[in-house]
């Protein structure tokens, strides 16, 4: 087995060019319920490029965690199903792919951290086997040269101490070093693309800090593109390159992080941004602080009763008959800037003037 | 904006002296106590009529147990509660009831907070039932009267808690906290279970309250941007004490104890316009089992010195109205 250093170099190599590393095309992920037929996901297409970060944005209910496991072929079924699109790792259609296909693209291609370090851990196991337990399905037979890679990950996430923490169980470990196992976990097969769901919400603020540290600085040496999934536009504005916004199901708006933040076009996005109450730190010189925080009136509608026409307009100051009526076309309305909606020129008005 | 503590007609409505929590670690057959968790240590503050105090620190600083122990859910080991100048510390249950009237509690997650097999109209109406002589018709409109004041439409009364979502089900919360008219509401992390839009709609709603009614608020948080926004003072909390407390500009621009440094310095901020130079403090929160002797933050400060390692800085005024327990001050 090769080493780390050795093998983050072929990596980089590998990633040198540039181009996408994973595309999905219009993916629809419905559940059958009780309830009638939920599109958590509704037609989303974006693509990720090598050694990017994209960061998917939105509240509750919007789909973006959907997506995620629809990314990893992890969406329980029934009730849930993946009924059209595709999503292509390196050319190769993930949606087509049968679960023993899709086991050695698991945890080798793509892998996944979660929010909740304490439940997506196994209590009852250490910490070093279960980071063997990938490397021993994709890459080698050896259980010490599994085990030895799993004190070299540790060390690389800045575990103290790894030869004695592989030997320890998850709770022996605080909330941050548990995150960080799980991340050492994630990243021990080298993966090409890392999506991360909420890894950061249920750690304390100065952890958390730490933790987004962490992922950027593995991101640069191992080259891995990762999908970040958040509610949090302050974390979204630190490590973000790209960012989407869904709001029922759908992509709303996709820009880079400084264009969307500079010139939102989508007024849910403009909304969140405005909801938001800032430190006098976080506001740009000049600025007061808000004595009254805007709210986004109204709640998000459930999926399995969406309005007609735009899922929005319901809640949106901008809205108008034919918001009503009819979906806005996704269109690109500036340079790599892209929104559904009919009054994008309005709303970047009211932003910039 | 209400003014703070010193536009009260008849002194603070709440003073908390010396608040001290132990909890007792018990192990083994006979469970016998082995240790004792520190979670509130030598606590002290006041709340003005119509001011809010913003209580912030990471999880397991013992901000939640403050929180209780005012309230007498959980039994303080030592100090001293005093509600509108009556101590309440060592109130037996039934003398204790008409004070229970004057402070409520709105919880973290409106999901558990709220009996799922009462109907919403119920949920408020439980406490005039507990404490008033109403009757059932009069407890009907006094629910109808709270329902709009929390905007909510009086037709909901009969609804179930799951047929609200997540915001409208903190309104509830908030409406059978105003039921009994009390002078102090303490928020223990009220907004942070909601969703980003729906967060905003509840902080206005609070502060709306706080306007009309004058009443007073402990706001329990570990968000600094909501706790600015909607506190007069902040206290913040490292391991069971109090490291700073002051008034919120002055926090914000000119913290004095490392701890809050660097609790503002791992803030991110929602504007990538806006760089800084990232100053990420290293290390975890020591357990609170084991806390660490001397200044409890000196594991993770970066300007620790030998005493720090010994001494227990004193909480002491460096400048008016402005506290910190740091040597360096």
């Amino acid at each position: 087995m090769a080493t780390l250093a050795a093998r983050t170099e072929t990596q980089k190599a590998a990633t040198a060019g540039k181009g996408a590393v994973l595309e999905v095309e219009d993916l629809q992920t419905y559940f059958y319920t009780r309830n009638g037929l939920v599109k958590a996901v509704d037609g989303v297409s974006f693509s990720l490029q090598r050694g990017e970060t994209l960061a998917i944005v939105g509240e509750s209910g919007c789909g973006k965690s959907v997506t995620a496991l629809s990314l990893m072929r992890l969406v329980a079924d029934p009730p849930g199903r993946i009924v059209g699109g595709s999503m292509r790792l390196d050319g190769v259609d993930l949606v087509g792919l049968d679960a023993a296909a899709m086991r050695l693209v698991r945890g080798k291609e793509i892998s996944m951290i979660f929010q909740e370090p304490m439940t997506s851990l196994n209590p009852v196991m250490t910490i070093g086997r279960q980071i063997s337990e990938a490397l021993l399905l994709h890459e080698t037979n050896s259980r010490k040269a599994a085990l030895a890679r799993a004190v070299e990950m540790l060390n690389l996430v800045g575990i103290p101490e790894p030869q004695q923490r592989v030997k320890e169980y998850p709770h022996q470990l605080s909330g941050g070093m548990r995150q960080r196992a799980m991340i050492a976990m994630a990243l021990a097969c080298n993966p090409k693309v890392l999506i991360a769901d909420e890894p950061t919400s249920a750690l304390d603020v100065t952890i958390q800090a730490q933790i987004l540290e962490l992922i950027a600085k593995l991101r640069r040496e191992l080259g891995t593109a990762v999908i970040l999934i958040t509610h949090d536009l302050g974390v979204v504005a630190e490590t973000a390159e790209r960012v989407i916004v869904m709001y029922a199901g759908r992509k709303v708006e996709e820009a880079g992080v400084g264009e969307l933040f500079a010139h939102p076009l989508h007024p849910y996005t403009r909304g969140l941004m405005n909801s938001i109450p800032r430190l006098a730190l976080m506001r740009s010189e000049g600025a007061k602080a808000a004595t009254r925080l805007q709210e986004i009136p109204g709640i998000v509608p459930a999926l399995s009763n969406l309005p007609p026409g735009c899922t929005f307009a319901p809640r949106c100051a901008f809205a108008s008959d034919e918001c009503r009526r009819a979906y806005p076309p996704y269109e690109q309305k500036r340079d790599g800037h892209w929104a559904a909606c009919w009054h994008s020129d309005k709303v970047a008005r009211a932003s910039d003037g | 904006m209400a003014e703070g503590a010193n536009g009260s007609a008849g002194g603070p409505v709440l003073e908390v002296e010396g608040l001290k929590k132990h909890f007792p670690v018990r192990k083994g057959l006979l469970r016998r106590t082995v240790g004792y968790v520190y979670a509130v240590d030598d606590v002290s503050f006041t709340i003005g009529a119509g001011e809010t105090l913003g209580l912030v620190g990471e999880s397991g600083c013992g901000k939640t147990t403050i929180g209780r122990t005012i309230l007498r859910l959980i039994e303080p080991t030592s100090g001293t509660l005093r509600l509108a100048g009556h101590d309440i510390s060592k109130l037996g249950r039934s003398e204790l009831r008409p004070f229970r009237q004057q402070m409520q509690i709105i919880f973290q997650d409106p999901f558990s907070s709220l009996n799922p097999r009462m109907r919403a109209g119920e949920i408020v109406a439980e406490p005039l039932k507990v404490h008033t002589d109403l009757g059932r018709a009069a407890r009907r409109e006094r629910v109808a009267q709270l329902f709009d004041r929390v905007g909510l439409r009086a037709a909901q009364m009969d609804n179930f808690p799951h047929q609200f979502s997540g915001g409208q089900r903190q309104r509830i919360g908030v409406a059978r906290a105003l039921a009994l008219n009390p002078k102090l509401i303490i928020g223990d992390e009220p907004v942070s279970a909601l969703d980003v839009s729906i967060q905003a709609q509840v902080i206005n709603l609070l502060m709306d309250l706080q306007r009309d009614l004058r009443l007073s608020y402990l706001f329990i948080s570990h968000n600094l941007a909501v706790v600015e926004h909607i506190s007069h003072r902040i206290a913040v909390m490292y391991l069971g004490r109090i490291v700073e407390h002051t008034d919120k500009t002055t926090l914000f621009t000119k913290p004095l104890h490392p701890y809050t440094e660097a609790l503002l310095a791992a803030v991110p901020v929602p504007d990538p316009a806006i760089k800084r130079a990232k100053k990420v403090v290293q290390g975890d929160v020591p357990s609170p089992l084991k806390p660490p002797p001397g200044c409890h933050f000196h594991t993770r400060c970066p300007y620790v010195m030998d005493r720090c390692r010994i001494e227990v800085p004193a909480l002491r005024e460096v400048e008016p109205g402005h506290t910190v327990a740091c040597h360096l001050r």
